[in-house]
């Protein structure tokens, strides 16, 4: 549902006085409030525990607010429904600072995932996934199960897994944080790529050498509160 | 606007290599839920176990069931007449007159008088032999044989005995015989029918509690597959599929060793037979087969103990994503 006039486009994720806190542990976010725009590029960023990882979360749905109102394509996601929270997360490619591939499946049905589960055939999706493997340099990896995989190349099937459905929102949690100065910015490439094709990317970091390769948004997270650097 | 665009906006692909054609078989058919795993195994074993045990309750029941439907025919087909001895009355005469009215009745095929040592031998099980029974007022049979074809009216014969020979002639149809025999051979199998749904329930239960551990166990791998949009029903149906395929091993190697056990004894069986100790072998135990229905309920407990696990671990996974 996307309104006709561009500048008048529903942001894709929105926070109004978003408070969070694990149990009856002090509150990790306070009062966070942000846009993000349909086709933006951001980095969130902030020390290690400042609650990236969490905000992240609470965009996925995978982790609820103690406070405040969270709004995901438009949609207001307190007490939603199963079957529109799956609809939601099927707009959202994740890539997650511990991979999370699945160690009994092969490469390329880690990165098939997200196609499958929409009860799509295999033959209907086969060229794709063996093109974007080719395409992250998984082209000869596609058979090794995730275990006999590299930092790297596991990073790069979490990616490619991410982007597979075509996303309208990227989420990646430290995408470049196993890997190697020269791929961090090959894989930097490959979001800002992505972007340029439509996609909201969000890129949780506290690496400065991407962030400043890039001109982008900065969210910077500290004490549980969030500032925006244009 | 797609990813598929994005090769062709970059053409140097990290890997370098100019698109080799797509590999054919790329899936390896992976179950979603990993399958092989000890846990998984152990549920296969206990399944095979309740299903074997099923099925000889099955096979059992049906082997009673068959057996006890043969020996009711045969039987059923014999009545026999008892004339009771008396002073002052000549036994002799009484038997030719009753065997007269019984070769009278229509429906009768044969009837045969028992002589009085044919009499005495009977009774040589019980009281022993060499024992002078010459004057014991032993009872007296004949032995009729029904026609299977015709109709016959016992209750016609009863009632000319009772007329001809009173106090003397009794007419026994093993009646009251027979319906011990069915009663019998009911709650034999209705114990059987009850184990079997026993087993059944047990089955369930061990898969509610492996389903659970398996929720417990892959909680990553339910967790990764909703990120990446599966809804619940997907995964049930994962979880499901997964112990539908460990219920289907169990039950078909649980009932091939209980069709295996009742081949195995029946060739025994008929080894026994054919030996010295043949007769009593097959009076005990009659002809040691569960027949094509009995070999058909044995495998049919292993189909519903596949689709019991399948069905149970499904309602499972879909309370604990709830
Ligand atoms: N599951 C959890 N339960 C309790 N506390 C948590 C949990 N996850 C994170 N935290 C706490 O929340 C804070 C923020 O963590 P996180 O969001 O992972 O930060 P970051 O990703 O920026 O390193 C930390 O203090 C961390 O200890
Ligand atoms: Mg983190």
């Amino acid at each position: 549902m996307r309104s006709l006039l561009p500048g008048a486009e529903r942001p894709v994720v929105q926070f109004e006085n978003v408070g969070m806190r694990y149990g009856l542990g002090p509150e990790v976010l306070s009062d966070v409030s942000f846009r993000i725009a349909p086709r933006s590029f951001q980095f969130l960023t902030g020390p290690s525990g400042a609650g990236k990882t969490t905000l992240l979360r609470l965009i996925l749905l995978s982790a609820r607010p103690t406070r405040g109102l969270v709004s995901i394509f438009g949609e207001e996601v307190s007490g939603i429904s199963a079957k529109a929270l799956t609809g939601l997360r099927r707009r959202m490619g994740v890539v997650f600072q511990d991979f999370r591939l699945l160690d009994h499946l092969t490469t390329y049905e880690n990165v098939a995932l997200p196609l499958r589960v929409q009860g799509r055939t295999e033959a209907s999706y086969r060229a794709e996934v063996v093109e974007l493997l080719r395409w992250v340099g998984l082209g000869e990896r596609m058979h090794a199960l995730p275990p006999l995989l590299s930092g790297g190349e596991k990073q790069r099937a979490a990616i490619a897994r991410a982007l597979i459905a075509r996303p309208d929102l990227l989420l990646a949690d430290e995408p470049t944080g196993n890997v190697d100065p020269g791929l961090g910015r090959r894989l930097l490439r490959l979001f800002l790529e992505l972007n340029k094709l439509g996609t909201s990317v969000v890129i949780a970091t506290h690496d400065f050498g991407i962030m400043d390769a890039v001109d982008a948004r900065r969210m910077v997270l500290g004490e549980g509160r969030l500032r925006i650097e244009e | 606007m797609s990813t598929q665009a994005i090769p062709r906006a970059r053409p140097e692909p990290a890997a370098g290599a100019p698109s080799p054609p797509v590999p054919a078989q790329l899936r390896r058919n992976a179950a979603l839920v990993p399958t092989d795993t000890a846990a998984g195994r152990s549920l296969a074993a206990v399944i095979a176990i309740l299903t074997f045990l099923a099925g000889l309750c099955a096979g059992a029941a049906e082997m009673v069931a068959a057996n006890a439907a043969q020996w009711q025919g045969d039987v059923a087909q014999e009545v026999t007449i008892q004339i009771r001895p008396s002073p002052g009355r000549d036994v002799d005469a009484d038997l030719a007159r009753a065997a007269g009215i019984a070769k009278a009745e229509p429906g009768i095929a044969e009837t045969r008088v028992f002589s009085k040592a044919e009499a005495e031998r009977l009774l040589e099980p019980w009281l022993g032999s060499g024992l002078d029974l010459s004057d014991l007022p032993v009872p007296r049979l004949i032995a009729l044989k029904l026609d299977r074809g015709r109709g016959s009216d016992l209750k016609r014969l009863r009632a000319r005995l009772l007329e001809a020979l009173p106090g003397v002639a009794s007419l026994d149809d093993h009646a009251l015989w027979l319906q011990r025999l069915s009663t019998a051979a009911g709650a034999f199998v209705g114990i059987g029918i009850g184990l079997v749904i026993l087993v059944l329930v047990a089955t369930g239960l061990a898969v509610t509690f492996a389903t659970r551990g398996a929720m417990a166990s892959n909680r990553e791998v339910v967790e990764v597959l909703h990120f990446v949009g599966a809804d619940d029903d997907y995964i049930a149906k994962a979880f499901q599929r997964r112990f539908f395929g460990l219920g289907l091993r169990g039950g078909a190697i649980g009932a091939g060793c209980a069709i295996l056990a009742f081949v195995i004894l029946g060739l025994l069986a008929r080894a026994a037979r054919s030996g010295p100790a043949g007769q009593e072998v097959e009076a005990l135990f009659g002809a040691f087969q569960i027949g094509l229905r009995g070999y058909a309920s044995v495998v049919l407990i292993g189909v519903i103990a596949s689709l019991v696990t399948g069905v149970v671990s499904r309602i499972t996974v879909r309370r604990f994503l709830a």
